[in-house]
């Protein structure tokens, strides 16, 4: 499914967080998003998933505005996201967070539990499997019925993208992914989202990681001050002037 | 009229002194103390038992009064409130802590004082009339109104001129970032609800002058009323509070005169209500989110 | 003997109605909603009921039927303003709900204002009680592991993260206080005909708080909590009765002393309530071990 972002700014009170920023994200494609830290780059986040309104601009998914819709709407078109800081459900095991993210694609009708149905235990047993398969695939086998709050932190993000995925998403919004990850857990979240894209779902990484934002990524837009500088493939990306003055000051 | 209008602000009086209190922990905090009603009572019952068994005049009884009810409101604290501070839902559980609070105390009151109406002796203090133009105004109603004014003026200008107000004010903004600047977190909300609880104190020996009636759950319609008042004036402004009692206090007057009194008591409900969906900061609240 | 048993049949009875009660808090606490609604919504279904029944000859169905209905209807209007509001200023908007209705029926002619309806029949019986919480408990059980049981737990959670999976907060927590309410209807209809009399001032914001105590001190972990703090705190008064009488505590002031600290007890110390105390203690066990 194709994001285009056209012109969208946001401000907070004297803060002008994003302004002008445009680009596409075709379906089926792995797209980064780098910058420096305050460059914006979560607000442009919270914008595509409706958790937050843009002062001006467009957001069209799938070829449909989505600016102004709330969470809940913009997830029933079929974009999922992960947040920054991880925010799963504390008290929920590790499957039963990925439950939660299920509920978009779970056809369980409340009468069919409550009549005490076979076909309700039914569905929530082939559920349930779905979940354990999907953290099966994230690498988190053994620690499935754990407390989410008790995972570890490498643990607890691929938790969130398990719940992200299990929505059966055509747009996926990672932020952030391999945080606080070492090299070898952050190739395996690599290696999942190339399998995704493969699969036909557009992904938005944002990333700070570079290696793997150039071994994954189509295409890449790079955001400072809230303005996109520059937007190209990573190849393009890491040898344009704008960009490497962004990140290291002033050329010498 | 005029007589309405002086009615209104001897009940706005009252009610501002309550309300302030009130406000001035939910602004530090960010937590409603459902207790300050039951100190309010303990207040009015300290003076009370001072005036009637150790026959102290109605000043050092109601100065006691407030110095017990401040010390009250440090316990309080300590006890019901410090220990849920680093909590995730420290706004839930720090109104059902002060819910706790208010029972522990109503308790104990019923059980030394009794259910029934106390009262002031008589003579506690001086039963003299004045005519204001056409309107008629007791000595007690215009100290109440003077002594409220003062306390207020008090407290308002500890928040503004001294380093324990602009301490306080810090807290109330960003406790953190407080923090990190060197203020004494615990000593300023502790500081912060000794004065809330002695206002409070102070509110509820005035009450219990005024309308000359105190029980154990006297605190209760009081506690109502002043919710209605900090929500009207904005939650966290002393100000705001002061302007919503007066404001308050003279709708219900008036209200009272046009519809009878058992209209009065829906009148701070229906503000209420409609402060919450129509405009939730109220008349001078700030922003309804804060920083942690 | 008989008045023995007649004595602990009303407790037992209580003790399911409260549980019914508890329960209706639960419908808006498991969705995150700290709603003090309840009370008022069990007045408008006892009389709602009564009238039925007392006025009308109306089968005794029909007046359960209505007591259940009645409420749900008007939390419809009530629930959209009100459930956009956050955390504290949602449970103010409903205590000042809770208020207006207790007003209303005070100035309602019709059901003879503050008396209130009397010689209600009595149709309510234990049996009808323990079906009642048995239905409800069943369904609030089964509710709990279905997709929607979940999409409720999670907005509880973390309703900004809960709504990004696709989670509509306002369709739920609508749904939730609906449901709340018509519980609370048709638990104050149930009581309305086993006391055989309905006064406003029985649905004050007292029973609301009541009601909150019971479910948070119970748990809302798990269905049973509710109902294990309802059956806890209705009996527990009685059984000390005859203790206090020994150390000369009056029965209302142990009774609310003791449900004071009892609910300061588990939000300090078992802050999911004590149905979750089994778990509690194992990770303090488990805790101990760790460090030895």
């Amino acid at each position: 499914m194709r994001l285009e972002l056209r012109g969208v700014s946001r401000s907070f009170g004297a803060l002008q967080a994003l302004e002008g920023a445009s680009f596409t994200v075709e379906p089926g494609t792995v797209h980064g998003i780098i910058g420096p830290n305050g460059a914006g780059k979560t607000t442009l986040l919270n914008i595509i998933s409706g958790v937050l309104g843009p002062s001006s601009g467009e957001v069209v998914l799938g070829g449909r505005r989505i600016d102004g819709l709330p969470p809940h709407r913009v997830a029933a078109l079929g974009l999922t996201r992960t947040f920054q800081n991880i925010r799963l459900f504390p008290a929920l095991s590790a499957v039963e967070n990925v439950l939660v993210g299920q509920h978009r694609v779970r056809r369980a009708p409340l009468g069919a539990r409550l009549l005490l149905l076979p076909s309700a235990a039914r569905e929530r047993q082939e559920a349930t499997g779905r979940a354990r398969a999907l953290l099966d695939r994230v690498g988190i086998r053994e620690r499935a019925e754990e407390r989410s709050s008790n995972l570890s932190y490498g643990d607890q993000r691929r938790v969130e993208i398990a719940r992200a995925l299990s929505a059966e998403p055509r747009l996926l919004l990672l932020d952030e992914p391999t945080a606080g990850m070492n090299p070898v857990e952050a190739s395996g979240v690599g290696t999942l989202i190339r399998e995704v894209a493969s699969a036909g779902v557009s992904v938005v990484l944002i990333e700070h990681n570079v290696r793997l934002v150039m071994d994954l990524c189509t295409r890449v837009t790079v955001l400072n001050f809230g303005r996109v500088i520059a937007d190209g493939t990573p190849a393009a990306v890491s040898v344009d002037p704008a960009v490497i003055t962004a990140y290291l000051g002033a050329a010498r | 009229m005029g007589q309405q209008l002086l009615n209104g602000i001897f009940l706005g009086s009252i009610y501002a002194l309550f309300a302030v209190g009130y406000t001035l922990v939910f602004g530090v905090l960010d937590i409603l103390n459902l207790a300050h009603q039951a100190v309010f009572m303990v207040g009015a019952f300290l003076a009370l038992t001072l005036v009637a068994t150790a026959g102290l005049p109605f000043w050092a009884a109601m100065g006691a009064a407030m110095l017990a009810t401040a010390l009250l409101g440090i316990v309080l604290e300590r006890v019901a409130f410090r220990p849920l501070r680093g909590r995730a839902d420290s706004n839930f559980s720090g109104l059902i802590s002060s819910l706790a609070a208010a029972s522990v105390l109503e308790a104990v009151a019923l059980q030394l004082w009794g259910p029934d109406v106390s009262r002031f002796p008589l003579g506690t203090f001086p039963d003299r009339v004045l005519r204001v133009g056409p309107a008629v105004v007791s000595l007690l109603q215009l100290t109440i109104v003077a002594l409220s004014v003062c306390l207020m003026l008090a407290l308002t200008l500890t928040l503004q001129r001294t380093r324990l107000g602009r301490q306080i004010r810090a807290v109330a903004e960003s406790p953190r970032a407080a923090q990190v600047l060197g203020v004494p977190v615990n000593r300023v909300i502790a500081l912060s609800f000794a004065l809330s609880s002695a206002l409070g104190g102070a509110a509820g020996v005035l009450f219990g002058l005024a309308f000359n009636s105190i029980s154990p759950d006297v605190g209760r319609t009081v506690e109502l009323k002043g919710l209605a008042v900090i929500i009207l004036g904005g939650m966290g402004s002393v100000p705001g509070a002061v302007l919503a009692a007066y404001l308050l206090g003279l709708l219900e007057v008036f209200t009272t005169a046009e519809l009878g009194s058992s209209y009065r008591d829906a009148v701070a409900f229906a503000v209420l209500f409609g402060v919450l969906v129509f405009r939730p900061r109220g008349l001078l609240g700030g922003a309804a989110v804060r920083t942690s | 003997m008989e008045s023995f048993l007649a004595t602990y049949a009303s407790v037992f009875q209580f003790m399911l109605l409260n549980g019914l009660l508890a329960l209706s808090v639960y419908a808006t606490l498991c969705c995150g909603q700290l709603s003090l609604a309840n009370a008022g919504f069990m007045c408008i279904g006892a009389f709602a009921s009564a009238v039925l029944t007392q006025r009308a000859s109306a089968p005794f169905p029909l007046a359960l039927a209505a007591g259940a209905l009645v409420p749900a209807l008007l939390a419809v209007p009530l629930g959209f303003p009100v459930l956009r509001l956050r955390g504290v200023f949602l449970a103010i908007a409903t205590i000042g709900f809770g208020e207006m209705v207790r007003v209303f029926f005070v100035n309602w002619d019709y059901t003879n204002g503050a008396l209130g309806l009397v010689a209600i029949p009595q149709h309510t019986t234990t049996l009808l009680l323990v079906a009642s919480v048995a239905a409800v408990t069943f369904f609030f059980a089964r509710l709990r592991g279905s997709r929607i049981g979940y999409a409720l737990e999670a907005l509880r959670e973390d309703e900004p993260a809960a709504s990004t999976l696709g989670i509509d907060p306002a369709r739920y927590k609508l749904a939730m206080f609906v449901l709340g309410a018509a519980i609370a209807g048709l638990a104050g209809a149930l009581e309305a005909h086993l006391t055989f009399m309905v006064a406003p001032s029985g649905y004050g914001f007292g029973r609301a708080v009541d009601m909150l105590v019971w479910a948070v001190v119970g748990g809302i972990s798990r269905v049973g909590g509710p109902l294990l703090g309802a059956f806890f705190l209705t009996a527990l008064p009685e059984a000390l009765r005859a203790a206090g009488h020994a150390v000369g505590l009056a029965p209302g002031p142990l009774r609310m002393g003791v449900n004071g600290l009892i609910l300061l007890a588990v939000v300090l110390f078992l802050p999911n309530g004590l149905v979750a105390a089994p778990a509690a203690v194992r990770a303090l066990l488990r805790r101990r071990k760790a460090r030895t």
